[in-house]
This record gives structure tokens, sequence and C-alpha cells, in this order.
């Protein structure tokens, strides 16, 4: 016992000797290219400024689950947390992410803007302090897709003409949508339709017309690795990684636009934390929110900055060199058909017709 | 000379050797028929074209014209396979052209008897090969996985691909941008250094913790030895996702004990709860392993050790010890192995400042598969196979200086 004891000491010293004299800060997001860019833009000079470290936990996924837990345990180990609008209203409703003021607690544009204003609409939730608008799309194969390639969504329904697998993230949302619009519904009564029964029964039976070609996706990696390997002709993914796969990686990869369904990803910070935590959380998301710092991250990926005076200041990939302006998703001419993601009908119908799809593809 | 031959090796007919050399043709005439877009076509020609070349090759080019024949049967594949395949082909043609210059003389001259008993009839002969054959077969199901992952490291893309440059041996399709990416990438090497910090200190602590447990309950005279062997080796038993729950809350608690009340930083409380985790989920190992050996351990040396007046200890560490190394050494490996790529436990308990190597490969596959992954992968196996190496010479060794045999 007197060994382990020792040695136990001996490695809290070596510990502490070791990486903890300066202050650390736990960023959790979505890993990958994502991340990254959020390093370069955000992380990297927030740390040459303040001289703290900041820990990257690839675990966005799986936050709401994470939080309960962490809550639950008295042990709130994450400091900020990017999450999609949806999960950020769930916390927010549960207690578990702190209600942010936006004109006294973020930076206000350039131009003295209170950033309520710049945020706009964005701010759908008093936890949520957007940061980017990103979209779910469709990218093809233009090896794979012969003379015509596809411009409208139902060309993922059209296997006559577009032979082969398509991947598809693995859940209702977005397809079922996609499915009624193929299946002639107009835009403006797509949700209307899908609040009926038969309306998701409509759905589901387009969506049955692909069934046996269909991949199903749950990680946004699995869509680029599926084209980049030819064992898709067409699949959905967020746009920025199909940016990635085109354009930095040279794939036979071009983008389908058309009912592209656009999405918002920003910041929470958590309940539970002591006071200096929470003090840093906010000063980080103060610096990391400011309109220079949120179009400087559109350097890195193809997503918009949320907000308005971010817009003009996007400009060209820092490796590349290429202008980002027309591979955002926010760009006229890729936005000419478009979704926001209905937050409130999906509140309401989720666990409803999440069963139903489940119950679905178990057939 | 009348000298009577023991062994079986002699001609056999072409009835026997074509049929046998057809059905293996036709198999390389599948593979390579598959690839080429009919499988059909490539095994109905692969039969016909091999059974063609055994009858050439057994009826002209035999005797002293073996060396001939076996040259010329392998100029004429690769030459063929090059022209049509290109270095693809020309690798393919290579393999297959050395194995059937050596298997048609081998069936043809009936050369596949020389090391059996001469007694035996042809089904046993047969089943003789077959076995041979599965046992080679499961190998290869148990080490392709591991070793199809190492030239794809070596992607020059970041996707795990064979690229068409990589099929065709390209240099400019192979890169170690992957490695270069390990070493100097923050996130990879803060986790590398992660797991090199937890490992060994786990490791240690189940060490000294079961090889005390494992001789106390070889006892034979502690009461209820059993159902106390059943609760310590229960971390193995228990499905570790439930394991991995409990221990975080349990772990939250004592976390926040020593961070309030006695006041350790929070990184270091942190490592601190994953290496007793994983200490607990090594000690099973240990316990079991030294239990086995200490089977064979003769009670009258720890009494003979005790009448020249050794203390326990000192009988401990002068006499029990180096007999039962073996077992607390493999038991040690077990325990670091466990340690070393346990993820479940690590990803509740753990926060991020104490990622380590498998929670990073994990989630990087989760949400970008990176190449880099394959890269850490091979690394570690060939860490692995380096470190068993060195175990087992040094035991062999050991082996040697106590006048055994090496078994």
């Amino acid at each position: 016992m007197k060994m382990t004891k020792t040695l136990l000491a001996s490695t809290a010293m070596a510990a502490i000797a070791g990486g903890a004299m300066a202050q650390e800060m736990t960023i959790v997001s979505w890993g990958g290219a994502y991340t990254k860019s959020q390093q370069r833009a955000y992380h990297e000079p927030y740390m040459e400024k303040s001289g703290v470290t900041i820990i990257n936990d690839d675990s966005a996924a799986e936050a709401v689950a994470k939080l309960r837990a962490m809550n639950e345990a008295g042990n709130v180990t994450w400091d900020v947390v990017d999450v999609v609008a949806a999960d950020a209203i769930r916390l927010c409703d549960e207690g578990l992410a702190m209600e942010i003021d936006p004109d006294s607690q973020l930076a206000a544009a350039p131009d003295g803007t209170p950033a309520s204003e710049d945020f706009g609409d964005l701010l759908v939730s008093p936890c949520f302090i957007p940061q980017i608008v990103y979209s779910t799309t469709f990218g093809y194969r233009t090896d794979m897709v012969g003379g015509t390639p596809p411009t409208d969504v139902c060309a993922v329904f059209d296997t006559e003409t577009y032979p082969g697998k398509r991947s598809l993230e693995k859940r209702p949302i977005n397809n079922m949508e996609w499915a009624l619009i193929c299946d002639g519904v107009a835009f403006e009564e797509v949700y209307d339709v899908l609040e009926t029964e038969e309306g998701q029964n409509q759905a589901l039976a387009k969506l049955d017309t692909i069934k046996d070609d269909v991949i199903w996706w749950s990680a946004g990696a699995d869509t680029p690795q599926l084209l980049a390997d030819g064992e898709v002709v067409m699949g959905s993914t967020y746009n920025g990684r199909l940016f990635s796969v085109i354009e930095e990686q040279d794939q036979p990869v071009a983008m389908l636009w058309d009912a592209q369904v656009f999405d918002l990803d920003g910041w929470i910070i958590p309940t539970g934390l002591s006071e200096e935590r929470t003090q840093a959380a906010l000063d980080y998301v103060f610096f990391a929110t400011d309109t220079q710092r949120l179009a400087d991250q559109a350097k890195y990926i193809s997503y918009g900055p949320a907000r308005a005076s971010s817009a003009p200041l996007v400009g060209k990939h820092a490796d590349l060199g290429i202008e980002m302006s027309p591979h955002m998703p926010t760009d006229p001419e890729n936005a000419k058909r478009t979704f926001l993601y209905n937050y409130e009908f999906w509140a309401d119908y989720r666990d409803d017709i999440d069963a139903k799809f489940q119950a679905w593809l178990a057939q | 000379m009348a000298t009577f031959k023991l062994t079986h090796v002699e001609r056999k007919p072409m009835s026997f050797t074509m049929p046998v050399i057809a059905v293996t043709g036709s198999i390389a005439g599948f593979l390579v028929g598959t690839a080429n877009g009919s499988g059909l076509i490539g095994f109905l020609a692969g039969a016909a074209i091999a059974a063609a070349v055994a009858f050439v090759c057994i009826s002209f080019l035999s005797d002293g014209m073996e060396k001939l024949g076996r040259w010329g049967l392998f100029a004429v594949l690769v030459a063929i396979g090059t022209v049509m395949g290109g270095a693809l082909g020309f690798v393919v043609s290579v393999l297959f052209g050395a194995f059937f210059q050596w298997f048609i003389y081998w069936i043809g001259e009936g050369r596949y008897r020389t090391k059996l008993a001469p007694y035996l009839t042809p089904g046993q002969v047969l089943w003789h090969f077959s076995f041979k054959f599965i046992c080679g077969s499961i190998f290869v199901f148990l080490i392709t996985p591991i070793l199809v992952v190492m030239p794809l490291s070596f992607n020059a893309e970041d996707f795990f691909t064979f690229t068409e440059g990589m099929l065709r041996f390209d240099p400019e399709a192979y890169s170690l941008k992957h490695y270069r990416d390990f070493f100097t990438n923050n996130e990879w090497q803060r986790s590398f250094k992660n797991s090199l910090i937890i490992a060994p200190i786990a490791t240690v602590i189940s060490v000294t913790l079961g090889t005390l447990a494992a001789i106390g309950l070889s006892q034979s005279h502690v009461p209820g030895r059993r159902a106390i062997m059943a609760v310590l080796i229960s971390p193995m038993i228990v499905p570790l996702i439930i394991s991995a729950t409990g221990m975080f809350f349990f772990y939250s608690d004592i976390g926040r004990f020593l961070e309030g009340t006695i006041g350790i930083d929070k990184t270091t409380v942190g490592y601190i709860k994953v290496i007793l985790a994983h200490a607990v989920l090594g000690i099973p190992f240990v316990i079991i392993t030294v239990t086995a050996t200490l089977v064979g351990f003769d009670r009258s040396l720890t009494r003979a050790a005790a009448n020249m007046g050794a203390g326990p200890v000192t009988t401990f560490f002068r006499v029990q010890m180096p007999l039962i190394l073996p077992g607390v050494i493999s038991g040690g490996l077990f325990a670091f192995i466990t340690s070393f790529d346990e993820v479940v436990v690590v990803l509740f308990v753990g926060s991020a400042s104490q990622k380590t190597l498998p929670w990073q490969m994990f989630t990087g596959l989760r949400e970008q598969i990176s190449p880099t992954i394959l890269a850490v992968a091979t690394i570690l196996v060939v860490m692995s196979i380096l470190l068993l190496l060195t175990v087992e010479l040094l035991r062999r060794r050991s082996e040697r200086l106590r006048g055994m045999s090496p078994a």
C-alpha cells in the first residue's frame, strides 16, 4: 500500500509539473475540417491573446446526453460547447445551458450595431450564440452520372436516369421533406402535409421506392468517404464536407444545391461551471463571435457567418486562394430553392416521426 | 538396380493431374475474370488453360526438361500478365507464375507424398493437405484485416481508398503525410503522451494489487475466497459499458472530494480517476495469471525459508517472487494492453485533457475518416510485435540461464 501511495503521489507531481501550469479550457465541437477551421480562426488567435490552452473534444454529437450526465454527477468538464440550434433549444429548456444577453455579453458590430440586431433572426434561443449557417445538401460523382448531371433534388429518387446507390442520413429530418417535394408537394405546403398521418405515409412511400438503393449514414464523414470510393453516385451531407471533398481533396464530385436545407450551429455555455470558468468561457465567446472572427472562419470552410456584418468581409480561402463566396450556401446562385430547418415543426413531431421512420427502416 | 522404394513419389496419371490443376486454374481464372468483368468466362478459361498447360508440361517438358518447363511457364505467364495488366498485372502474374510452375510439377510428379508416411490412403493424404489449407486460411482470415490497413496508411489522399495510382504502384500515390500528421499534430501527440502516462502507472498498480490478491487467495485458510475472487474478477465479466457508467458517477464524487477538499488541481484529478479506473480493469488479468503460476508453486519452499529465519517479506521477494515472475509479467502485459486500448471507460471517466490514443482514434474514425488513424494503427501493431518479441526473447533467455530448454 505504501508503494501505491508513493506512486500516486509521484504521478500527481509529474502531472502537475507536466501540463497543468497554464489555464486550460475544454471546447467541444464536431471534429474534422470543422474543428480545424475553428482552431485556426478562433482558438489560435485566442490562445495567443489570452495565454489560455484550449483542448478540443470532438463530442458534439452526443452533447445533450453527456451534458445531462455531467450535470447529474455535478462534474461538468466542458467550458464551451458547439451545438446545432435544435440541441441548443433543448439544452436551454432543460436548464443545462446558460442564458446570454447578446447586447451586453457579445461584441457589437464594428459600426456599432448591437449584437442582437447583427445576428437578427438567428438568435433562436436565449442560450444560443449563432456562429454559422450551414446546409445539408447533395453531392454527386461527376463521372457516374453520364451526360446529364442532375440539377434537381428529385434526381435522388430517379434511379433510372441515375442508377447506383445513394447515401442519406439515418433520420427522418430532411429526407421526409425531400420525398414530399419529389412526390409533387409544393414547397410551401410541405410541413402542412407532413403534419398529417397520410402525409407522413406519403413521404415514406416515396422513400420506399429507393430504399434498396440507399446507404444510410450517421456521421458527417461517411458520405465524403462513400463518394470518394465511388460506392454511391450521390449522397447528402453538410455542404462544408462536400467543399472539402471537391476543392481540397480534388475528387470528381460536384454540388447539387437544389432544395438544400439551412441549419444553424453555434455556441452554448453549460450551467454548473464555477464563477471563474464561466467568466473565461464568456470571454472566449465574446472574442470568437465578433464580426472579424466569424468572417475569418469562412477562410477555412464554406459555412456562412451568422452575423450580417461579417458577410462583406468574407474573402479567399486561406490555403487554396479561391474566392469563398460562391461556395457559401447563402450565395444567391446556390440559394435559389432552399428550406430553413423548421425548428417548431420538428420540436413538435420529431419523436412521433422518428419512431415511424425507424420502424419503416427495420421493415 | 532393384532398390525397394518406400515412398510413393511417382508420376501420376493424366486423369488425376489434369482435373486437379484445372480446378486450381479455375480459381485463379475466376479471380482474374472477376476483376476484369466476367467471373464465369475467367472460371472456364482458367480451367481449360491450366489443364492444357499441365498436359504439355508433364508430357513433354518433364524429366531432364523440367527446368526449362518451369522457367518457360513462369516467363510466359509474367509476359502475358504484364502486357495485359501493367504493373498490377505484373505482380499478380509473378505470384500466379511462381505458384503454378511449382504446383504443376508437385502434383504431376507425385512429389506431394515425399514427406508423408507411405501407407497413407489417398483419402488420408487429401485430408492432410485440406487440414493444412484450412489452418492457413484461418491464419489469413485473422491477419488480412490488419495487413490491409498497412498499405492504406501510405495513401496520398485523405480517404480509406486504394486509389488507381496505388494499384499502379505510382510513387506519387503514396506518401508519408499521415505519419507526419501523427508526429506533428498536437491532438495526436497529446493523446499519445496521455496513453504513455496512464497505461504504465495503471499497470504498476494492477500488478501490485493483483499479485498480492492472488497470493492471499491461494492460501487455503482464507475464508470465503471463492466469493472474494468472483468479486475481484467481476470487472472482466460485467459488460464494460455498465462498469463505465457506474465508474462515471463513482469517480465524479471522488474527483469532487480530491478537488474540493484536498485541493488537487483539475487535470491531475482527471489523471488519477482514469488511472484508478484502468487499474481496476487490469487487476483480474493479473489475478488469473498469477493464480495459475501459484498452482505449481511448492509451499515447502516458503516453510524452508521461514525455517532459515527469513521474514515473510524477505521470503516473498527472495523466494516466491522470482518463481512466479513469468505469471506476473504476462499479467502485467495484459493489464498494460487493456489500459492502452481501452476506449469505453476513458470516454466516460476522463475529460478531454486525458484523451488517450484509442479515444482520439475513435472520434477520428467517426468524425473525419482520416488515414492518420491507419498510420497510428500501423505504428501500434509494429510496437506490439516488438514488445511481444522482447518479452519472448527475455523469457527464453531466462530459461536458458536456469538451464531449462526453451519450450
